[in-house]
């Protein structure tokens, strides 16, 4: 991929992306199909999945069997570089917090999106009007008709498998844009059938997959009509995009460009334009403003030679990731010693990640299945969405969760066969490989994802006395879960026992307060730098303008005011590009 | 990488190895204009931080387990994974070596294991040698089983041989988890996956789904 790894950038741009991942990616794709200039700056190195992606390597081809370390969370294959921890990058956490915030970061070109579970799920009607319903958290400025166009966009863009259902707030997309979701697997259907008797309904999941190849004849003229050059190159690079061979986890990438990364089927067609021009290994510091209030650019640290520099455009676009863009606008200090964008006070504020617990068990119908390739789309190919929607006021918690489920014979790592200690103590010899096998692949276990609302105790400043490697002041986080994401939590494990039950295993719920996972584990982080109607309320209006400067734009989740259920990547890339189009817009008309 | 990124990493190396030597020659103050190549990449990429999955990757510690050590390993491991009609002992896919890996790996939960398994070999040395005279891995097959027996089950176990069964428990499950790790046991365990397959995935196969009762929820 051609980057700038000889640094010879233009003096000027018309716009600056800061962050490579799937809101700098989405907003430099559109701006530069349509003509505009574009740097983009990404904090970590270039990174290339068709040639990186570790694809079919087997555990023993790696150190360690492939297991995962601290250094490589979800296993050694895994395409993050980076982590809950960065060497020379530290973070802090207040003293006194009630729970220690995790942050993930990614230091490599494309960002989380190498390496995320492909969710796609959109936002309803009643998740963008929260304070409306239940009086809790803020509003957003926009209603789910204003964003319902761009999710249909961006499903077709990018290639969502998924199901209409018609559920109440997990809303349908429009004909024809979804592609066939994968059927489900062994497991997926003991669930659904266990769901049935519970009333929990169990449906196809929406993942970013291709389950067979695009329509690339006529989705680019859809996409972009009155754009003949943006026509030809998204038609060319859909086309050489493979559906899923339904072999190796999304986790670790994809090489074949048949899941949805940012380096995969963003920056491929924006670089074919000749209109971006990407540099790696530069961490921005701040944003640079003039005499006049208005951003004139970035200073950013070279890592490879240590050096400042600066890089100038008409318009920049902070999508760093929602703490990092918000730590750079507090650390943007040279008008303002609060921060950049920040007269409102909530940049850094309203931090929240989604709930998340688990919980598993031996399902004895799966014991002794004859072998079946269940590796599939290397994710979920069903799920539950929230079905007590109308229940909060008798459930004692005010927002609902969605339920991701797993299991079966996936690939063996070394910590796959736990459950022998408990089939099969004091055996060993010829008996423990019949065990092994009798056993293998009757693991099943559900794992919710659930709507947090914002509160005061939940934040991140700059930590006074800290600073990174490149001497930049790093972020300080405060926590503290408030009773309705306990008893979410408590609920989801009731769920998920009822469930496993149903289908003949035996589970061990735990309470709301033990099975909760840490802050920031879910890796759904949004909301320091919310959107809203009124500037003194909120950091950026509703097309992700930041109101203080207004040739400074947010586009990841930052600007979300609420962290609904569903995975947040989705609806990071619709805002993007209807910001980013309506950015243009103003340019256009020179208002900016 | 690109192809071109890979020779400039090679350079850049090259200039980390003379750097010492070469120093005087490099100018203290960088060129202002900032358009001079710079080393693309990161000159040394830790394993386990960034792999580099072009290459193949190597341990990047010291295995810390003696020739004895390892001897008694692989003689307990072929013990609780013996070959059979249809898969491999376990010295035969490596076991012994992934344990050498696991307990020389430098995070915390490994040098957890190091001492129980170092210790737990150690163990297993005397106890041959009081019973039998002999080292673990000289023992016949009845000899070995005799000790196994009394420490494989931690809940049977009497409270002389507890050091041995905690032993005994974390060595099964390291010797099990790299055993079935391996490519080479897939298909005697079941898992026939990592190919790619082509066309619509191919779903539960009708025998399965009627022997569940599934054709319900299908």
């Amino acid at each position: 991929m051609p980057v700038l790894t000889e640094r010879k950038t233009q003096p000027q741009y018309d716009v600056i992306v800061v962050g490579s991942g799937a809101g700098g990616g989405m907003a430099a794709m559109i701006l530069a199909l349509n003509g505009v200039k574009v740097l983009m700056i990404e904090a970590g190195r270039n990174y290339e999945p068709v040639k990186e992606t570790p694809m079919f390597n087997t555990p023993e081809m790696g150190p360690l069997r492939g297991a995962a370390t601290p250094d490589r969370f979800f296993g050694f294959y895994e395409s993050n570089i980076g982590g809950w921890q960065v060497p020379g990058e530290p973070y802090t956490n207040k003293q006194g917090t009630e729970g220690d915030f995790w942050w993930w970061r990614a230091r490599m070109l494309g960002g989380r999106t190498n390496h995320w579970g492909r969710i796609s799920l959109r936002f309803g009607e009643f998740d963008l009007k929260p304070k409306s319903r239940d009086g809790l958290g803020v509003d957003w400025p926009i209603n789910y008709t204003d964003i319902a166009p761009w999710y249909d966009r961006v499903e077709q863009l990018i290639g969502v498998y998924g199901e209409n259902d018609g559920i109440t707030n997990a809303p349908n997309s429009s004909p024809g844009v979804l592609l066939p979701p994968p059927k489900p697997r062994v497991g997926e259907l003991l669930a659904k059938k266990s769901g049935k008797k519970l009333g929990v309904p169990v449906v196809a999941a929406h993942r970013a997959v291709l389950s067979q190849p695009l329509d690339w004849k006529n989705l680019p003229k859809a996409l972009f009509p009155n754009n003949p050059k943006a026509q030809e190159i998204l038609g060319k690079d859909m086309m050489s995009r493979a559906a899923c061979f339904w072999a190796t986890h999304c986790v670790r990438g994809c090489s074949i460009r048949a899941n949805f990364q940012s380096t995969t089927v963003l920056l491929p067609p924006a670089l074919a334009t000749g209109n971006l021009d990407i540099i790696t290994d530069a961490m921005v510091r701040e944003v640079i403003v003039d005499d006049s209030g208005k951003a004139s650019g970035v200073h950013y640290i070279d890592k490879i030679t240590r050096r400042d520099a600066i890089a100038k455009a008409r318009v920049v676009i902070l999508a760093a990731s929602t703490c990092e863009t918000s730590r750079i606008l507090l650390n943007s200090k040279s008008r303002d010693k609060a921060g950049l964008a920040n007269s409102s006070g909530q940049v850094g504020r309203n931090l929240m990640d989604s709930v998340g617990t688990k919980l598993g068990a031996h399902i004895p119908a799966m014991e002794d299945l004859p072998p079946m390739n269940e590796d599939g789309a290397g994710g979920l190919h069903t799920y539950v969405p929230w079905w007590l929607v109308h229940d909060h006021a008798k459930l004692g918690f005010a927002r609902g969760y969605h339920i991701e489920m797993g299991g079966g014979r996936q690939m063996p790592e070394t910590k796959s066969f736990g459950y022998l200690d408990s089939t099969s103590p004091g055996v060993y010899g010829r008996k423990l490989k019949e065990d092994a096998r009798r056993y293998y692949g009757a693991q099943f276990s559900f794992a919710g994802r659930g709507e947090m609302i914002p509160n005061k105790d939940c934040y991140s400043e700059l930590d006074p006395n800290v600073v990174d490697q490149w001497g930049i002041p790093v972020l300080r986080f405060h926590w503290k879960w408030s009773d309705h994401e306990i008893k979410q939590a408590e609920h989801m494990q009731q769920t998920f026992a009822a469930m496993l039950e149903g289908m003949g295993g035996k589970a061990k719920p735990l309470s709301g307060a033990d099975a909760i996972q840490r802050p920031g584990e879910i890796i759904h982080e949004v909301g320091t730098a919310r959107m809203g109607d009124k500037a003194s309320e909120s950091v950026t209006n509703q097309y992700c303008q930041t109101w203080d400067v207004k040739n400074l734009f947010l586009m990841d989740g930052a600007v979300m005011p609420s962290n609904p259920d569903k995975n947040p990547t989705l609806t990071i890339l619709a805002l993007a590009w209807r910001s980013s189009e309506w950015m243009m817009e103003e340019m256009k008309r020179g208002n900016i | 990488m690109s192809d071109s990124s890979l020779i400039s990493r090679r350079n850049a190396l090259k200039g980390l190895l003379s750097g010492a030597a070469g120093a005087a020659t490099v100018p203290v103050i960088a060129a202002p204009n900032h358009t001079e190549p710079a080393p693309p990449v990161h000159a040394s990429r830790f394993v386990f931080h960034d792999p580099d999955f072009t290459q193949s990757v190597k341990f990047p510690w010291e295995k810390l387990l003696s020739a004895e050590e390892l001897a008694t390993a692989t003689a307990l491991a072929d013990l609780i994974l013996p070959k059979d009609e249809v898969s491999p002992a376990a010295s035969e896919v490596g076991v012994p070596d992934f344990i050498n890996e696991w307990i020389s790996a430098d995070y915390p939960e490994h040098q957890e294991d190091r001492e129980i398994i170092r210790g737990g070999l150690g163990w297993l040395s005397t106890e041959s040698f009081k019973r039998f005279a002999k080292r673990f891995e000289e023992l016949n097959n009845t000899q070995q089983s005799q000790i196994a027996d009394d420490i494989c089950d931690p809940a049977k176990t009497k409270p002389e041989y507890q050091i041995g069964a905690t032993f005994f428990k974390r060595f099964r499950q390291l010797c099990v988890g790299g055993y079935y790790s391996h490519s080479q046991t897939w298909k005697s365990l079941g898992y026939i996956g990592n190919i790619s397959v082509g066309g619509p995935y191919p779903g539960v196969p009708a025998e399965v789904i009627e022997k569940l009762g599934l054709q319900d929820v299908v």
